[in-house]
């Protein structure tokens, strides 16, 4: 697309696009983080990610800050004004991912740790990476511009569901087995909805990546999620 | 305007009211120079529509060709199919004087006359037969310059000179002159630029209450006041309509590049 012929203009929406990014690697650590804390059951490592959500706070206020200014000043139109509202809706976003995580970092930290069982972590493992490839995608998306991406992000969260669902149940099993792991499933059941809940947000943003670059509303069929790993009569949710 | 036979078919039909106005491959010449190239489209009745484009596309040219005020201009030539409620403008027979009665004009610069405030608005209802009355005349005098907004600024000073006004003013006036004459539609040229943020605010909020009366088409060079006052807008480029549609949609996702170059300010 062509420059603005008022050069700061562009360099303004730069600003707000490497603020974006930013917090897009700092919310990428913070899932690693948070997922290794809980499988070394490593408080330290906790502590950190519940630290790293500050940053991500803060970004946010700035990003909004910026674009209050960006608007009042500029009067962005079409796909300027757009990218300024999208980029506030992303920080939001990735704000909330940020929570998530600072919430598993939370729990690790409250978790004891002597109730670890590999099988039971592999599904949050799988989940987790599957949400990291969501989020670096989409990421991705905004900050190369492509609709197509974000377009595949958003045709792919209905896996991550699926996951969680017999996620859930597995780990209803476990607590129906052995009440003594009940404290313990039952953080990870939370941990488990954080993770897909991120992948909820990794959505939104490809929503609003589409938007900001071609001014449609995402749309068309979309693969659902299978309803049947659902344990009778109680819902995931 | 009768050669053409056949009247091409609508770009796209507008939706909403009926269009009050109908251009089809409208062209206008100054000598040799072709400032507007086949314009086509429907301006709808009861509403704004504003015309946006960089300077010297042909804006104020295709408003002149709506009421007629291109004759006035020896080397012009206008050919097409202008229509206002289905009837062509340009037909042999029909006076130019009336159709501007029924088409008012506002100018970018306020042009009042240098006579009285009161003689300003009176003058064209007085010439077209309206107030028959001395009471009659005031009463539309008023009115006018109620619905301008500007009759309590200037009931104590009838008789000063409209010249006397600040600039907004003046403008106001102008559009009380313009709607005296209880036009059907309202053209504006850029009828802002030479005011300040308040003035242009109270013009805002005259045509938005003038639209509900009024088929009103705007030159504006701000986007946000295009943006602002009308429900649809249309792009011109070089000579040419390039885009025309719901006013937000324009604004917030335009289907032509050039448009979109030109409202998120990319014109070289
Ligand atoms: N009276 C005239 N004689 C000769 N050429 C004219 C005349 N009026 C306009 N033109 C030419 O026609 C073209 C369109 O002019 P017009 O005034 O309609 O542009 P515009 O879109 O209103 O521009 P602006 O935004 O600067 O008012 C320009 O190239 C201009 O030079
Ligand atoms: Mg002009």
């Amino acid at each position: 697309m062509n420059n603005h012929t008022v050069k700061a203009f562009d360099e303004e929406l730069g600003v707000l696009s490497s603020k974006i990014n930013e917090m897009g690697g700092i919310a990428e650590a913070m899932l690693v983080e948070s997922i290794e804390a809980l499988v070394k059951g490593d408080k330290a490592r906790a502590e950190e990610v519940i630290r790293q959500d500050k940053a991500l706070d803060a970004l946010q206020q700035e990003i909004e800050d910026l674009a209050v200014v960006f608007i009042a000043k500029r009067q962005p139109m079409a796909n300027d004004l757009r990218h300024v509202m999208g980029t506030v809706r992303i920080a939001g976003d990735i704000e909330r991912i940020g929570d998530l995580f600072k919430n598993i970092g939370k729990r690790v930290r409250a978790m004891d740790a002597a109730m670890v069982g590999t099988r039971t972590l592999s599904g949050i493992q799988n989940m987790a990476r599957m949400v990291q490839g969501q989020l670096k995608l989409v990421l991705d998306s905004f900050s190369q511009n492509r609709p197509d991406l974000a377009r595949e992000v958003w045709l792919h969260d209905g896996e991550i569901d699926a996951l969680h669902n017999s996620l859930f149940r597995e780990l209803l099993t476990y607590m129906m087995e052995d009440p003594r792991a009940i404290t313990y499933c039952a953080h990870l059941l939370f941990i488990a909805k954080n993770v897909e809940r991120v992948g909820d947000h990794a959505t939104n943003i490809a929503e609003t990546v589409h938007l900001i670059e071609t001014g449609e509303p995402l749309a068309g069929p979309r693969p659902k999620a299978d309803d049947t790993h659902y344990t009778k009569g109680l819902k995931a949710e | 305007m009768n050669e053409t036979a056949t009247i091409a078919t609508p770009p796209q039909t507008a939706e909403g009211p009926r269009p009050k106005i109908t251009a089809r491959n409208v062209n206008v010449h100054y000598g040799e120079k072709h400032a507007l190239k086949d314009v086509s489209v429907d301006v709808p009745e009861k509403g704004v529509m504003a015309f946006i484009g960089p300077s010297g596309c042909g804006k104020s040219t295709f408003l002149r060709c709506i009421n007629r005020m291109n004759d006035t201009i020896s080397i012009c030539r206008v050919s097409g199919d202008l229509r206002i409620d289905g009837r062509d403008i340009y037909e042999a027979g029909l006076d130019p004087v009336l159709l501007r009665a029924r088409v008012g004009m506002v100018f970018q610069k306020p042009n009042p006359f240098p006579k009285s405030i009161y003689e300003n608005v009176a003058y064209g209802p007085r010439l077209h037969g309206l107030g028959n009355t001395k009471a009659e005349l005031d009463e539309i005098v008023e009115g006018a310059l109620r619905k301008a907004s500007l009759f309590e600024e200037v009931k104590d000073r009838l008789k000063d000179s409209g010249t006397s006004l600040s600039g907004g003013q003046q403008q106001r006036l102008c559009i009380a002159r313009a709607i005296a004459v209880r036009p059907e539609v309202i053209l504006m040229d850029e009828p802002c630029s030479a005011l300040d943020p308040i003035a242009t605010a109270k013009i805002e909020e005259l045509i938005d209450e003038l639209r509900s009366n009024f088929t009103i088409v705007i030159v504006t060079h701000s986007m946000q006041q295009a943006a602002r006052v009308s429900q649809r807008t249309a792009f011109f480029h070089l000579g040419k309509l390039i885009e025309d549609g719901v006013t937000d949609q324009i604004f917030m996702n335009p289907r032509h590049e050039l448009t979109r170059n030109y409202i998120t300010g990319r014109f070289g």
